[in-house]
């Protein structure tokens, strides 16, 4: 017996298949996720227990899973900008790293400050340097045709060697036993929390406001319609008289802000200083969530918090089960190579003969 | 500087550049197909730690070394079959390639970490190292295969009318790379290091892709490029141990910076960038049906 499989283009669009495909690859990911488990002589149930479930039984994981989900989701916000227009900012990273540092080295620059401008000066600051940094890769792409990926992938290695020059050198605390670390930004500087004795900040409140923005942006503006449409085809926008180096530059500068942002965010939020590994991958991640969230605002609400968990639960699986946390990104890299299998079926029909 | 320190320094060079020109080598090719594989950090982390914890358990080297490839094999297959069959994009597919060896390096090495093991010698990888260039030089540019490589990587349309099988020869070619990147992370935790340790690569897989960019995609500059590259790095420790007050930061950030200053340098020109780069690169092959 011979199954043939066959596949054909599909004529009509399918909204269903599209919004369902990341429930389809989040349950693949728990099947497939059970079996490294098993391997590992642990009970499946009981691992997803602790990965999934324990993590936010309490108002202080609550709290953890927003403080993760807050920059994963800024920063996924802004890379949707680009992703839509086709334009793929990976440097998302680097954009973070450099908003860290325009900001929090305002925060340094003020460090006996007790203003209240001090906190936005540095949160505009942050949103700069994120935007700085990615607009080399737009001039680089619309001057000299570089490819993007790879300019905004080495920028983000040049960004965070930047950082790591400036936390060893000329801001290492000297009262920091000779670590590689900054002087504590002052309290005016300290993004505040939403209540007290936990860390979830008013991060979240950007979040909530960009993603708010960005769907009437997509669904209610000129500049969101010119987006589909050059995303869907470059040539047509062209056609149709858009100009197509300035939406490059826009949505660069947009997601290279909130990215900067996002970085700012850590360091004045739940960090409170600079120091060397300032984001776990979170440039990288948001990517993740980005496509996860289907590019669209709320989607990528949603996978932000479903990607932080997976953040929370690794922790919890190392204390727990004595399982390295970077199984986490065994999850996250699962959940991608599912997704983007499963949009097959979205652009596929697929018959069994 | 004495002769004894000048040949030090050469032979560290040697020894810690090796990797990159295997990652770099896989790359080149798979990327002369018109493939971009992002995923060759997660790649060499799983090599390494499948030849290392082959090595601790059957105490075997060719087991060890044969495991290894077949990780390579298997985890660029899977990214083959993705962005092949299922038609994914590239950029994605390769990084969740990464991020997923990244976690299974790390996941399955965990008991290993710091089991002490008899490295191998080093310089048997390093002539092969050099033999491998040799060859890819050799077998691009003057083979039919080579020549089909090329095209597919050209233009897959126009292949795809001559008659040749793009999607087989890019299946080859990743499969190649991938191969040739576990190879890499072969090399890191059983000759250069030698043991296990989470993330061991440190960033060498960003810095071959770089390279392939930095070298235009030709073979021999891909080899000079890889000792410069490795050359840097080794300065930079010496310069900072005679004494030399410019941070090492910088040195280390001087592979990215030459690849853009090259990257930025072909692609201003036309014609320069049709001599280079691969046209199809990223793009998506569809076939019609």
């Amino acid at each position: 017996m011979v199954f043939l499989i066959k596949v054909q283009l599909r004529e009509d669009y399918s909204n269903l298949i599209f919004y369902l495909s990341p429930l389809v690859a989040v349950a693949l990911t728990l099947f497939f996720g059970s079996f490294i488990f098993l391997i590992l002589d642990l009970s499946p149930i009981e691992s997803f227990k602790i990965f999934f479930m324990s993590p936010i039984s309490n108002s202080y994981g609550i709290s953890e899973l927003f403080v993760k989900a807050t920059p994963l989701a800024i920063i996924a916000l802004g890379l949707s900008y680009c992703f839509k227009n086709n334009i793929y900012n990976i440097g998302a990273e680097g954009q973070l790293t450099m908003g860290a540092i325009f900001g929090g080295g305002i925060g340094l620059l003020f460090n006996d400050s007790t203003s209240v401008f001090l906190l936005p000066l540095m949160i505009l600051f942050g949103a700069i340097g994120g935007a700085f940094w990615a607009t080399i890769p737009a001039i680089l792409k619309t001057k000299f045709n570089t490819n993007e990926i790879l300019t905004s992938l080495m920028l983000t290695y040049v960004a965070l060697f930047i950082l790591d020059y400036f936390v060893v050198g000329p801001w290492k605390d000297p009262a920091g036993y000779g670590l590689p670390k900054s002087m504590p930004f002052p309290d005016a500087g300290r993004l505040p929390v939403l209540f007290d004795g936990l860390r979830v900040h008013i991060g979240v409140y950007f979040a909530i406001i960009i993603c708010f923005i960005t769907y009437i942006v997509y669904n209610k503006t000129l500049f969101g319609f010119k987006l589909k449409v050059s995303g869907l085809s470059s040539k047509a926008s062209q056609y149709a008289g858009f100009k197509y180096k300035n939406l490059i530059f826009y949505t660069f500068i947009i997601s290279g802000a909130c990215a900067g942002l996002a970085g700012l965010f850590e360091v004045s939020g739940p960090i409170g200083l600079l120091y060397r590994d300032i984001s776990p991958n979170y440039g990288f991640t948001a990517i993740i969530v980005a496509f996860l969230g289907r590019l669209n605002p709320f989607g990528i609400i949603l996978s932000s918090l479903l990607i932080a968990l997976t953040y929370l639960g690794a922790e919890d699986a190392q204390l727990f089960l004595k399982i390295p946390s970077a199984v986490g990104f065994v999850f996250q890299g699962l959940v991608l190579f599912f997704l983007l299998g499963t949009d097959f079926l979205n652009k596929y029909r697929v018959f069994i003969k | 500087m004495s002769i004894e320190l000048i040949i030090g320094i050469l032979n560290i060079v040697l020894i810690s550049t090796t990797p990159l020109v295997f990652a770099g080598i896989g790359e080149l090719v798979t990327e002369k197909s018109g493939v971009l594989n992002l995923g060759l950090e997660g790649l060499m982390l799983v090599g390494a730690v499948t030849g290392f914890i082959t090595l601790v358990l059957t105490g075997n080297y060719f087991y060890s070394l044969f495991l290894s490839i077949i990780s390579g094999v298997i985890l660029s297959g899977i990214f083959a079959f993705l962005v092949l069959n299922l038609m994914t994009n590239q950029i994605a597919t390769g990084l969740a390639l990464t991020i997923f060896g990244i976690g299974l390096s790390a996941m399955l090495g965990k008991k290993f970490a710091g089991t002490p093991i008899d490295g191998l010698n080093p310089y048997y990888f390093i002539v092969i190292s050099f033999l491998l260039v040799f060859l890819v030089g050799y077998f691009l540019s003057k083979t039919k295969s080579g020549l089909i490589v090329r095209a597919v990587g050209e233009n897959h349309n126009s292949a795809y009318a001559l008659g040749y099988n793009v999607i087989k020869t890019r299946y080859l070619t990743i499969i190649f790379g991938g191969v040739m990147s576990s190879l890499a992370g072969y090399y890191i935790s059983i000759c250069y290091a030698p043991m296990w340790q989470e993330g061991m690569t440190a960033g060498r897989g960003w810095i071959a892709l770089a390279l392939v960019v930095f070298a235009t995609w030709k073979p021999w500059r891909l080899l000079v490029g890889a000792y410069i590259f490795g050359g840097v790095a080794i300065m930079q420790m010496n310069l900072q141990a005679i004494g030399v007050k410019l941070p090492g930061q910088f040195f280390n950030m001087m592979p990215y910076i030459a690849t853009l200053i090259v990257l930025v340098f072909i692609s201003s020109n036309k014609v320069r960038l049709k001599l280079s780069a691969p046209s199809c690169l990223n793009i998506p092959y569809e076939k019609n049906s």
